[in-house]
């Protein structure tokens, strides 16, 4: 508990930054609504303001400052309007609403944990073939670094194009696109962690004339168990944003990612605002699922978390 | 009984000084083992004559590079020499790997930290095969023999360096093996502790009655425990001595500081030295 008290610190120091930064960031949008509403505005015609910086034009209507933070559609929403906006998707609506944050998330959270389910144990697998498979060991790794290399951006896309045209729709190729993200860091991990045994430790096998089988149950596996816990955080917050990523360019009608969509193309920056953080929270949410998870397990295998 | 293989290593002229007091456990003959490194071969061991007799208490010791560890690893079928021949129980090192003839201690614990130190000591019993009533009641036998009785719950980092390691002796005895292979087992720990555990080894020896192998460069703990003091040096590893211990089965600590215990200590250390004069 001793971490509250920075973690705190660092919070509110960007809390104060983005409220100072609203007033600048929304004047010229407060400026031309104050005009409509008959109020007086320096300079008065918006092509004089648009030579003005925010912060310039905040200089000369000092009057408007509060009318920064209340804009139906602000350029940089205040932080009590996105909480409000939150609040009201989260908690307000019936969560098979449309407007729902709560059905928004399931519909991202499912694919995400299907393809980390999927890209784990792929990964786990890759991991084991790497460790006692000589021609793997050559081949998968670069591969394996190779397919990170490629923006997943532009991959996603035609994911879901090449399996909609052959059926496969909704939750699965969102799915593929996770398992393709959170592969890699289960591999590396994996493959670090089976090969941490020291030769000592595989000597004592020896003596013991263990066979492959046993020495894989009972040293590598149990030794690779930290390294997974590792990748496994790392990996269940990649397939988070692989399943957002898969459902920006798609026009995906569900999910945190379709939210964020349609909070641009409609301007309604509060709705992209709202998605962009409740995704967030997920993501913090399941990393420390995955910590306690870890926590419980090495305590109850005698190794204290790392 | 001798078994063949022994007596033809015997009739082959291995040194059997001792063959009277028992039968060889551990016959070594112009054993030569040459490591191929990037830097050109490294002689490890160059024409190793040695027998070692049932119940013997062996030390090897000498300098780093001296083959010492080497050869103990060749008994332990870890190693593949590249000349002469080695036979373990009369067979060839790796036949009595496979046969589990040896218990192996290595100079760190190696326990493994996920497993409680009863766990640990259950690890070649399980992978051996024996039945669970049959591991709890040897758990519990090698427990009170290395005087860990009541620590069988813990886990490793609960336990202190010296216990840790009688926990992996405990843990290499726990299978019966006739043959006790340990290399350089108390280096790590401190002079103390070390002394302590002496002591307790040789007690553990003479209620065992172990074929005990013992790799060290320490000069009084080499004299100490051992009834067959074997002196190594380096470049290329070879044996240049070999003293057999007058000092009586029973050796209380303060035995380090009689004439006998002394005048040992001094040919070891001669050994030693007449190692380093063609380096």
């Amino acid at each position: 508990m001793k971490s509250v008290l920075p973690i705190l610190t660092v919070v509110a120091a960007i809390l104060a930054f983005w409220v100072l930064a609203v007033i600048p960031m929304n004047m010229h949008l407060t400026a031309d609504q104050a005009q409509r509403d008959g109020l007086v505005v320096t300079p008065e015609t918006p092509v004089e303001r648009q030579a003005y910086t925010g912060l310039g034009l905040t200089l000369q209507n000092t009057g408007l400052i509060s009318r920064t933070y209340t804009l139906e559609r602000p350029r940089l929403p205040s932080p009590h309007q996105v909480g409000a906006e939150m609040w009201d998707t989260i908690f307000e609506k019936r969560i098979t609403s449309r407007r729902s944050l709560i059905y928004h998330g399931w519909v991202t959270l499912s694919a995400t944990l299907v393809g980390f389910a999927i890209g784990t144990g792929l990964g786990i697998l890759l991991a084991v073939g790497i460790v006692y498979n000589r021609a793997m060991d050559m081949s998968v790794m670069p591969w394996a670094i190779a397919s990170q290399t490629i923006p997943i951006l532009a991959l996603a896309p035609m994911i879901i194009v090449m399996l909609g045209s052959i059926g496969i729709q909704g939750l699965f190729p969102k799915a593929v696109i996770s398992a393709y993200l959170s592969f890699f860091p289960v591999v590396v991990g994996m493959v670090k962690g089976l090969r941490s045994p020291d030769a000592m430790q595989m000597d004592l096998l020896r003596t013991y004339n263990a066979s492959g089988s046993q020495g894989f149950w009972k040293l590598r596996l149990p030794a690779s168990v930290p390294y997974l816990f590792a990748s496994l955080k790392i990996g269940i917050s990649a397939s988070l944003v692989g399943a957002i990523v898969a459902e920006l360019p798609t026009g995906a009608r569900a999910g945190f990612g379709a939210r964020m969509l349609v909070g641009d193309q409609y301007g309604q920056p509060l709705v992209t605002w709202a998605a962009l953080f409740a995704a967030a929270i997920t993501a913090a949410a399941l990393v420390g699922f995955f910590s306690l998870i870890e926590r419980l397990t090495l305590r109850r295998m005698g190794m204290r978390a790392a | 009984m001798p078994t063949v293989a022994e007596l033809a290593v015997q009739s082959l002229g291995a040194e059997t000084p001792d063959a009277a007091h028992g039968s060889q456990v551990i016959a070594a003959r112009a054993l030569n083992l040459t490591f191929q490194t990037n830097d050109g071969p490294v002689h490890a061991l160059k024409d190793v004559n040695l027998a070692i007799n049932k119940g013997d208490f062996v030390s090897f010791i000498g300098p780093s590079g001296c083959g010492k560890t080497t050869f103990l690893r060749c008994i332990a079928g870890l190693e593949t020499p590249t000349g002469g021949e080695i036979t373990v129980n009369g067979m060839t090192p790796d036949e009595a790997r496979q046969a589990r003839a040896y218990g192996y201690v290595f100079q760190a614990a190696g326990l493994y930290p996920w497993r409680t130190i009863g766990g640990n000591i259950k690890l070649p019993l399980e992978i051996m095969g024996f039945s669970k009533a049959e591991q709890a009641d040897r758990v519990a036998r090698v427990l009170e023999l290395v005087d860990l009785a009541g620590f069988e719950k813990k886990f490793p980092w609960q336990l202190s360096g010296g216990m840790q390691q009688r926990a992996s002796i405990a843990r290499a005895l726990a299978f019966d093996a006739d043959i006790l292979l340990m290399d350089e087992p108390f280096g790590a720990l401190d002079e103390i502790v070390r002394d302590h555990l002496n002591e307790q080894l040789l007690q553990l020896w003479a209620r065992t009655e172990k074929t005990i192998g013992f790799v060290t460069h320490s000069i009084p703990e080499a004299v100490y425990l051992s009834t067959k003091i074997v002196v190594m040096s380096p470049r290329p590893g070879r044996i240049t001595d070999v003293i057999d211990s007058p000092l009586p089965k029973e050796r209380p600590l303060d035995i380090r500081d009689t004439p006998e215990f002394i005048a040992i200590a001094h040919r070891v250390r001669d050994g030693l030295r007449a190692g380093h004069v063609d380096d």
